[in-house]
C-alpha cells in the first residue's frame, strides 16, 4: 500500500474496491471500511461482478463483466476528462507522458465502455462522479485485480487513475493493494523473488551484485580458479513459481526446496502440478502439516508455527511488527531458520572455494534471529534502521525505514515518486486468455471465504472454523440453477478443459447469471483443478479469476 | 477551557468532554461498566454516577457534559451508597457461580462488587432465567443468566464490526439481549470475530473453545502478531502449561486495537493439531541408497520404497545437501528451485534468499505471492 489503512479508513472521503472482497479477506480493514461509511458518510464505490457483503455499503455497485477492469477504468478516467474533473496542478507538476495516456482514454467512450463491461452509461457518470469529486480518494483492490493475463496493466490503470485525480502521496488517497497473507510483503522485501535481492535491488545490476558478492563473500560474476570456472553471483534473473513447477517437465528443474508452500493446492491446474511433482528427482518440504504436497516430497524438514517462532512479519502496509515465541518447539521440529543454516553450512562445506569466510556476511552462524535481522538492516535501505531493538521498545515502524533514527514512512511518494515524475500509461483493453464457448459456456471466478485460509491446511485443522464452514460450496446463480433443475443444496459438477470438481451448491445472487465462485480450500473440491497457467506477461501471474466452465448437476 | 473542581481539585478540562474524560484525564478514577472508551457511551449502568453540587440527581459521569464552575464529587458517601446499591440491583440477578465461571478473575462485575462490598441480597432472584450456553456458535459461548444489559455487544457490534447482529428485546425485569430477531448469533449474521466477547464485562459471552481450561491468573500472555491474511492484527497468546488455550484482543495493537476476526481469535488450535510434524522423515529409497521409484506406479507402494522413515537431523539434512549438491554438480545449479514463504518471518526469507544465491548460486526463488 502506498498509505496506511488507518489514514485511508479516517481520511477517504471516498472509497474505490475493485476486486477486493474486503470484508472476507481482509475482515478487520473490511470493518474498518464500513464503519468509515456508517459513521463518517464515506462514499464507497465497489467494482466487482460478485455482489461480495461490502456491496451491502456501497453508494454504488458496479458489476462490471469479469475480465473488463481496463476498459472500466478508461471508461471512468473519460468521464472525468470529459467534466475536467481532473487535477490539473498535480498532472502538470508530478507527472509525464500525460498526452499519449489521454489519446488511449479517448478510445473509451462511455457507450463503448457499457458495451464492455455491461455497465449502463449512467452508472459510469454516477460513479465518475463519486470517485472524482470526493477527495481525497483511496483505490483499494486485491488479487481480484492482479490474478489476470493483464495483472499489471490493470494496477498500472488504477496508477493512472489516482495521478489523473492527483490523489499520490496524501493522507486518505493512494494506491492500496490489500496483501493475502501474514507475510507476503515480507517475502518481497526480503529477495524473495527471482529478480532482486532484499528491498528490491535487482540482480540484473552489476553496482548491486558488486554490493552482495562483498557481503556474501563471493565474486559478482563468474570467475577463474585453477583453469576452472567458478560460479559468482548469477545475474539471470530467475524462474518465477509458475515458470519452475512446469519447468520439472521441460528438465530444467530438477530439484525444489520448498519452505512453507503448498504448490499442489495452491497453483493453477493442480493435475499438471501434481504431474510435475511426479517427474522431480528430489523435493524437499519444510512443513508444519503432511500438506496435499508433502505426498510428493522425498524429505519432509518439520517447522514451527508462529506461536513457537521470534522474528517480524510485514503487513500490508509496509508495518513491520513482531512475532513472538510463546510456546516451545513441538517435538522435534526446529525453527526454520536453524534448518535452512543447516543445509547452507552442509552445501558450503562441499564447495569451500566459493565463499570466502572472510566477508563480513558469508557465515551461517546466527545466535537467533534477531542477529539475521542485523544482516538484514546492513543489506537493505529502505530496512535499514528496523531493528528488534527497537520494535521491542515499542516503536511503530514502516519502511522505507533508513537509519536508526528514522521515524518509518506512513505515506509513500508524498513529494515526489521513485522515478521523479509519476509516468502515466496508456493501457489498452486486452479480453481474458480463456472466453466460455460452446463446450464451457461459463465463468469461473475463484478465492477463498471468511472462514479458510489459502490451501487450507491451518483452517481445516480448526475445529470451530470447520464447524461454520466445513466443505467447498460452490456459489451459482438462482437462474443458472432454475434452468439446470438446481434445488437448493444438491451437488454441482464444474467442468473446465484441466479437470472437475462436484461440490455443494450454494445458490445465490452473489454470482452473476453464467458465473459460478468456487474456493480452493478443500482438496477434494479445489478450484485448482479447474484453472489454467495462462500468465501475465511481466508479473507471471496467473488467470485464476476467468476460467471458461460447463455446469452440471452432480 | 472550562473550569471545574473534582473531588476539591480545580481541573482545566476540554470544552465538550464528558465528567469522565475530565477525571480520567486527570488521574482520578471513576468506576465504570458499561461505558468503554471505544464506544459510544450509553449511560444505562449507573456505576460512573457523580454528584454534582446543585444537582438534583446523582449524574452519570459518562453522558454527562462538563461546564463552567462545575463541582464534582466522585466518591461522597452518597455515591458510594449509591453504586453499591446499584451492584446489589445487578447481583440480585445474577448467578452466585464465580467459582465456575470462566472469566472469574478478569470479571469487571466481580472486581467492582469486591471494591464495594456489594454482594447479592437476600431478595434475589433465585435459579437460571435462561438457557446456560444458549447458542450453538462454535466459538462463542451465550450465558444470558450472566450478562448485566450494559450493551457493551450491542455497540461493539453496530460500530466496530458494523454487523448489528446485538440487539435489545423485551423491557423491565424481561429485557434481554438478543441475535436478530431472537434467532441464534450465525442466522443473525454474525461473522464471529468475538469483538462481542471481547467487550463483554462479565461472562454473558466467553470463548467456548477454551471453557473450563484456564482462569485469568493462571495464564500468561505473549503478544505477537497473526498468521492469517496482511492486516497484520496484533494480540496475546494466552498460554497454559506450554499450550496455547487462547487468544486475546490487546488494546495496544497498531492496527487493529481490540478487534479481530473469526480467523484470528479462534482459528489457532491448528498450533497443537495431532498432525503437526515433529520429526524428519525421509522416503525409504534414500535410506536405502536405491533409485527413486516412479511414485504414480503401484509399485512404488508395494515395493516400501516410497514409505515414510522418521530420521534424526543429521541424516535428513545430509540427504537433503548431498542430493543438492549432487543436483547442481549435474545440472547447474539453475536446475535448483528454491521456494520460499509468505507464512514464515522476515529473517527466514532473507536466508532463503541468501542460501538460493549464496550458497546454491541461482536466482530460481520465488514464493506465492502470485497466487
Amino acid at each position: 500500500m502506498s498509505n496506511s489503512m488507518d489514514d485511508v479508513a479516517k481520511e477517504a472521503k471516498a472509497f474505490f474496491i475493485i476486486g477486493s472482497n474486503t470484508t472476507e479477506q481482509h475482515p478487520v480493514f473490511g470493518a474498518m471500511l464500513r464503519q468509515a461509511v456508517r459513521q463518517r458518510g464515506a462514499k464507497l464505490v465497489v467494482a466487482d461482478p460478485r455482489k461480495i457483503d461490502i456491496t451491502e455499503f456501497a453508494t454504488l455497485h458496479l458489476r462490471h463483466r469479469p475480465g473488463t477492469d481496463i476498459a472500466l477504468i478508461n471508461g471512468l478516467m473519460y468521464i472525468i476528462l470529459e467534466k475536467g474533473w481532473e487535477n490539473k496542478s498535480f498532472i502538470d507538476e508530478r507527472t509525464e507522458n500525460f498526452d499519449q495516456f489521454k489519446a488511449t482514454v479517448m478510445n473509451y467512450p462511455p457507450d463503448v465502455v457499457a458495451k464492455t463491461t455491461n455497465v449502463p452509461v449512467e452508472k459510469l457518470y454516477e460513479a465518475a462522479e463519486i470517485i472524482a469529486q470526493n477527495s481525497p480518494m483511496a483505490v483499494i483492490w486485491a488479487m481480484g485485480i492482479t490474478q489476470h493475463i493483464v495483472g499489471v496493466r490493470n494496477v498500472m490503470d488504477l496508477a493512472n487513475l489516482q495521478m489523473l485525480l492527483g490523489n499520490m502521496g496524501k493522507a486518505g488517497g493512494g494506491v492500496n493493494p490489500l496483501r493475502g497473507q501474514n507475510n507476503v510483503q515480507g517475502a518481497c522485501d526480503m529477495g524473495g523473488l527471482p529478480n532482486v535481492y532484499t528491498a528490491y535491488q535487482p540482480v540484473t545490476s552489476e553496482e548491486v551484485r558488486e554490493k552482495f558478492a562483498r557481503a556474501w563473500g563471493l565474486d559478482s560474476g563468474p570467475r577463474t580458479v585453477d583453469g576452472k570456472t567458478v560460479r559468482g553471483l548469477s545475474s539471470t534473473v530467475g524462474a518465477t513459481v509458475t515458470e519452475m513447477v512446469p519447468g520439472i517437465l521441460e528438465g530444467k528443474t530438477h530439484a525444489l526446496y520448498v519452505l512453507g508452500e503448498d504448490p499442489v493446492m495452491s497453483d493453477p491446474d493442480t493435475k499438471h502440478i501434481r504431474h510435475c511433482f511426479e517427474s522431480i528427482d528430489f523435493l524437499v518440504l519444510q512443513e508444519i502439516f503432511p500438506s496435499e504436497t508433502a505426498a510428493y516430497a522425498d524429505v519432509l524438514l518439520p517447522g514451527v508455527t508462529f506461536a513457537e517462532k521470534t522474528g517480524t512479519f510485514t503487513n500490508t502496509e509496509r508495518r513491520v511488527q513482531m512475532v513472538r515465541k510463546a510456546i516451545p518447539t513441538q517435538g522435534d521440529a526446529r525453527d526454520d531458520w536453524w534448518i535452512t543454516c543447516q543445509i547452507a553450512k552442509r552445501l558450503l562445506a562441499g564447495t569451500s572455494d566459493r565463499v570466502r569466510s572472510d566477508a563480513p556476511y558469508s557465515g551461517w552462524d546466527y545466535v537467533d534471529s534477531s542477529a539475521i535481522m542485523s544482516e538484514i538492516n546492513a543489506l537493505t535501505p529502505s530496512y535499514g534502521g528496523i531493528t528488534h531493538a527497537r520494535l521491542e521498545a515499542g516503536e511503530r515502524l514502516q519502511w522505507p525505514c533508513p537509519t536508526l533514527e528514522h521515524p518509518g514512512t506512513p505515506v509513500l511518494h508524498t513529494k515526489q515518486f521513485t522515478r521523479g515524475k509519476g509516468k502515466f500509461m496508456p493501457i489498452d483493453h486486452v479480453p481474458p486468455a480463456e472466453k466460455p464457448d460452446d463446450d464451457y459456456p461459463m465463468l469461473m471466478s475463484t478465492g477463498r471465504v471468511l472462514y479458510h485460509w489459502h490451501g487450507g491446511q491451518m483452517t481445516r485443522r480448526a475445529k470451530g472454523l470447520m464447524e461454520v464452514y466445513g466443505e467447498a460450496l460452490i456459489e451459482v446463480n438462482p437462474n443458472d440453477a432454475e434452468k439446470m433443475g438446481l434445488i437448493a443444496k444438491s451437488f454441482v459438477r464444474v467442468t473446465s478443459r484441466r479437470g472437475n470438481i462436484s461440490a455443494q451448491a450454494w445458490v445465490t445472487d452473489r454470482v452473476p447469471p453464467g458465473m459460478v465462485y468456487a474456493n480452493f480450500h478443500f482438496p477434494n473440491a479445489s478450484a485448482n483443478e479447474l484453472t489454467h497457467a495462462s500468465l501475465d506477461p511481466v508479473a507471471k501471474i496467473p488467470e485464476y479469476k476467468i476460467v471458461a466452465v460447463k455446469v452440471e448437476l452432480a | 477551557m472550562v473550569n471545574i473542581t473534582i473531588n476539591g481539585q480545580s481541573i482545566q478540562a476540554e470544552a465538550g468532554q464528558t465528567v469522565l474524560q475530565a477525571a480520567q484525564a486527570h488521574g482520578i478514577e471513576v468506576p465504570t461498566l458499561c461505558y468503554h472508551k471505544d464506544l459510544n457511551p450509553t449511560g444505562n449502568c449507573r456505576m460512573c454516577i457523580v454528584e454534582v453540587k446543585g444537582g438534583r440527581f446523582l449524574q452519570a459521569a459518562c453522558v454527562t457534559p462538563v461546564w463552567e464552575g462545575m463541582e464534582i464529587q466522585t466518591h461522597s458517601e452518597k455515591v458510594t451508597k449509591d453504586r453499591k446499591l446499584t451492584l446489589e440491583l445487578m447481583l440480585a440477578n445474577h448467578p452466585q457461580d464465580c467459582i465456575t465461571c470462566d472469566v472469574s478473575g478478569e470479571c469487571e462485575l466481580q472486581d467492582l462488587a469486591y471494591e464495594y462490598k456489594a454482594s447479592a441480597p437476600e431478595w434475589g432472584s433465585k435459579g437460571t432465567r435462561y438457557p446456560v450456553n444458549s447458542d450453538p456458535n462454535p466459538f462463542i459461548r451465550v450465558d444470558m443468566n450472566r450478562c448485566i444489559l450494559c450493551r457493551r455487544c450491542v455497540s461493539a457490534c453496530a460500530e466496530i464490526q458494523v454487523r448489528d447482529v446485538w440487539g435489545v428485546a423485551k423491557r423491565g425485569f424481561d429485557e434481554i439481549i438478543v441475535a436478530g430477531a431472537g434467532t441464534t448469533m450465525l442466522e443473525a449474521r454474525c461473522e464471529s470475530c468475538g469483538q462481542c466477547m471481547a467487550y463483554c464485562p462479565t461472562g454473558a459471552l466467553s470463548n467456548k473453545m477454551n471453557y473450563g481450561t484456564a482462569r485469568a491468573h493462571q495464564v500468561t500472555k505473549v503478544t505477537t502478531t497473526c498468521s492469517y491474511c496482511g492486516v497484520g492484527c496484533q494480540f496475546d497468546l494466552l498460554v497454559k502449561n506450554k499450550k496455547v488455550i487462547g487468544v486475546q484482543s490487546n488494546p495496544n495493537s497498531p492496527v487493529n486495537g481490540m478487534a479481530l476476526c473469526v480467523k484470528g481469535r479462534y482459528g489457532y488450535d491448528y498450533i497443537h493439531h495431532p498432525e503437526r510434524l515433529t520429526k524428519p522423515k525421509v522416503r525409504r529409497y534414500l535410506l536405502e541408497g536405491k533409485k527413486k521409484p516412479v511414485i504414480s506406479e503401484q509399485w512404488a507402494v508395494d515395493s516400501g520404497q516410497w514409505d515414510w522413515v522418521e530420521t534424526e537431523w543429521d541424516k535428513a539434512l545430509d540427504i537433503v545437501a548431498d542430493k543438492l549438491a549432487t543436483t547442481r554438480k549435474n545440472y547447474g545449479a539453475d536446475s535448483i528451485g528454491v521456494l520460499t514463504s509468505a507464512k514464515c518471518t522476515n529473517e527466514e526469507n532473507y536466508l532463503m534468499n541468501k542460501l538460493a544465491r549464496q550458497v546454491i548460486g541461482t536466482n530460481n526463488i520465488d514464493h506465492c505471492a502470485r497466487l
